[in-house]
């Protein structure tokens, strides 16, 4: 058993008198593991604090939050900034909103990687080449030097994955990332995230409301509800649940084989 | 309940329907799947005359329809994805219920509102509450409210679920098979979700590129009949992620 990557206990986020996340503990390591939720759930406060990226106004306390060893709430807002992005990568929703609209997507990936690795322009613009490719975009020089609005979501989420890979974080959270896409493109981007996460044995937390997407692409899973983990097993293990809220999610699917 | 024939519609030159020809019976559930830019949401809003741009022909309710004549009248109505773009913010639930009414001219309003919030499951409490007062499946149960009130005889639904997180969605398919079932309604619904067409709906078609690229029972389809490539590649999807064997 390898030291956890990840370690969160007790973690809290308050809005003034509210807690949105109230006492969530786990630990991981370079493994797929799922939050499933429904909206409110306090799913991607989780996801967010161990970037202590959170919305302002919000209050984070924890008995422990820790990377790799590091203490994330000790640590000063410029170490936070060293692993911002260059050890701990996050990938949202839309990339519509997530991607400058008037950059280069190829420059923007080449900017994130200078961003943490030493790189001429130049190899940094072979390394976001490289990226493309290896997010399995056709004619990626072409690409390069598209604006956001010229592309498909499809490729846009694609795009993100390569700028949050390119300077080889240790841990991605992605936070529904394949909710804004079409269902058979959103299995072309699974495929490439699953594959991009075994090449280079990361850790992934998959943030989503989807228990058949857990299920069927994580190792482990937690259920939230109101702030809290109800349930805590092997992903595969999910259809089996024992919890009564994780059972009410999983009835409440449409189910294509019953009525 | 619906004939339409070599269906076409446009925006500009670019045809996003291209030659649809179909039929729904009366009280049948029709579901039309199809990923974005299929053209499928042009198509319920042709049926509703929301889109005008179109050329073939068209029978809704045994009235001919002709383009650039929208007028559908009440036992046409629509239910929208977004329960929260389709309901003004600064009206009350009573206002919003109230105005499809007056428009057709049609009395005892207050009596009208209370069954129309009954059938869908909410209450007094929530006649004088503000949209944003309400959950989001209230809310879409606010808008089913509003296309009940006329009594129509067809709904078009477009994506009516798919702002809703599972448990609701779940309640709200429950709600749209007991009106159904207790109303004789027809349907037209959209989705991307074939799940939902398939809990909601008798029969379907999926829609690429402006085309039906298959038609068929919602039996056919949960029997795994679908032969269309295309159609096969969504029941896959649907199933969940499945990782390749790497060698």
């Amino acid at each position: 058993m390898s030291a956890p990557l990840l370690e969160v206990s007790d973690l809290v986020v308050r809005f003034g008198a509210s807690d949105a996340v109230r006492g969530v503990s786990f630990a991981m390591t370079r493994e797929r593991l799922g939050i499933v939720g429904e909206s409110g759930s306090g799913k991607s406060l989780t996801g967010r604090s161990i970037l202590r990226l959170l919305p302002p106004g919000a209050r984070l306390s924890a008995t422990r939050l820790a990377f790799d060893g590091i203490d994330l709430l000790a640590a000063h807002e410029a170490e936070m900034c060293a692993l911002r992005g260059r050890r701990l990568a996050l990938v949202l929703q839309d990339p519509k909103f997530s991607l400058n609209p008037v950059m280069r997507v190829g420059d923007q990936i080449a900017e994130a990687y200078r961003a943490h690795r030493r790189a001429s322009p130049r190899e940094a613009r072979d390394k976001a080449l490289a990226m493309l490719e290896a997010v399995r975009i056709r004619e990626p020089r072409h690409v390069y030097d598209l604006h956001p609005h010229e592309i498909s979501g499809g490729m846009g989420q694609r795009v993100m994955i390569a700028m949050m890979l390119a300077p080889d974080p240790d841990l991605l959270i992605a936070d529904e990332p394949t909710s804004a896409l079409d269902v058979t493109v959103q299995m072309q981007v699974l495929a490439i995230l699953d594959e991009e996460v075994s090449r280079r044995r990361m850790g992934l937390i998959l943030i989503s409301h989807d228990l058949d997407l857990v299920a069927s692409f994580c190792d482990r899973a937690l259920v939230m509800q109101q702030g809290r983990i109800v349930e805590s097993c092997a992903a595969g293990a999910l259809e089996a649940a024992q919890h009564p809220y994780t059972q009410r999610l999983l009835a409440a699917r449409p189910r294509l084989t019953a009525p | 309940m619906i004939e339409a024939r070599g269906l076409t519609a446009r925006f500009g030159a670019t045809a996003v329907v291209d030659d649809v020809s179909f039929t729904v019976a009366a009280g049948e559930a029709f579901g039309i799947v199809g990923e974005s830019g299929s053209g499928k949401s042009t198509v319920l809003r042709v049926l509703a005359g929301l889109h005008q741009d179109w050329s073939g022909s068209l029978v809704v309710d045994g009235a001919p329809q002709e383009c650039h004549r929208s007028r559908r009248g009440r036992r046409v109505q629509m239910v929208f994805q977004d329960p929260y773009g389709s309901l003004h913010p600064r009206h009350i639930v009573d206002r919003a219920l109230a105005e499809p009414l007056a428009i057709n001219g049609i009395a005892d309003a207050t009596t009208r509102i209370t069954l129309a919030l009954r059938a869908v499951g909410l209450d007094g409490a929530h006649r004088f509450r503000y949209p944003h007062q309400l959950s989001g499946g209230q809310r879409q149960r606010v808008a089913i409210a509003r296309a009940l009130i006329l009594e129509p005889a067809l709904l078009l639904l477009d994506e009516p679920t798919s702002a809703l997180d599972v448990s609701v969605q779940a309640e709200i398919v429950a709600l749209l098979q007991a009106l159904r079932r207790e109303r004789r309604l027809s349907y037209v619904l959209v989705s991307h979700n074939l799940a939902v067409v398939a809990q909601l709906c008798d029969r379907l078609a999926v829609m690429r590129e402006g085309r039906f690229v298959a038609e068929m029972t919602v039996a056919a389809l949960r029997a795994g009949n679908a032969e269309d490539p295309y159609t096969r590649e969504l029941l896959d999807a649907s199933r969940g992620y499945r990782r390749r064997k790497t060698s």
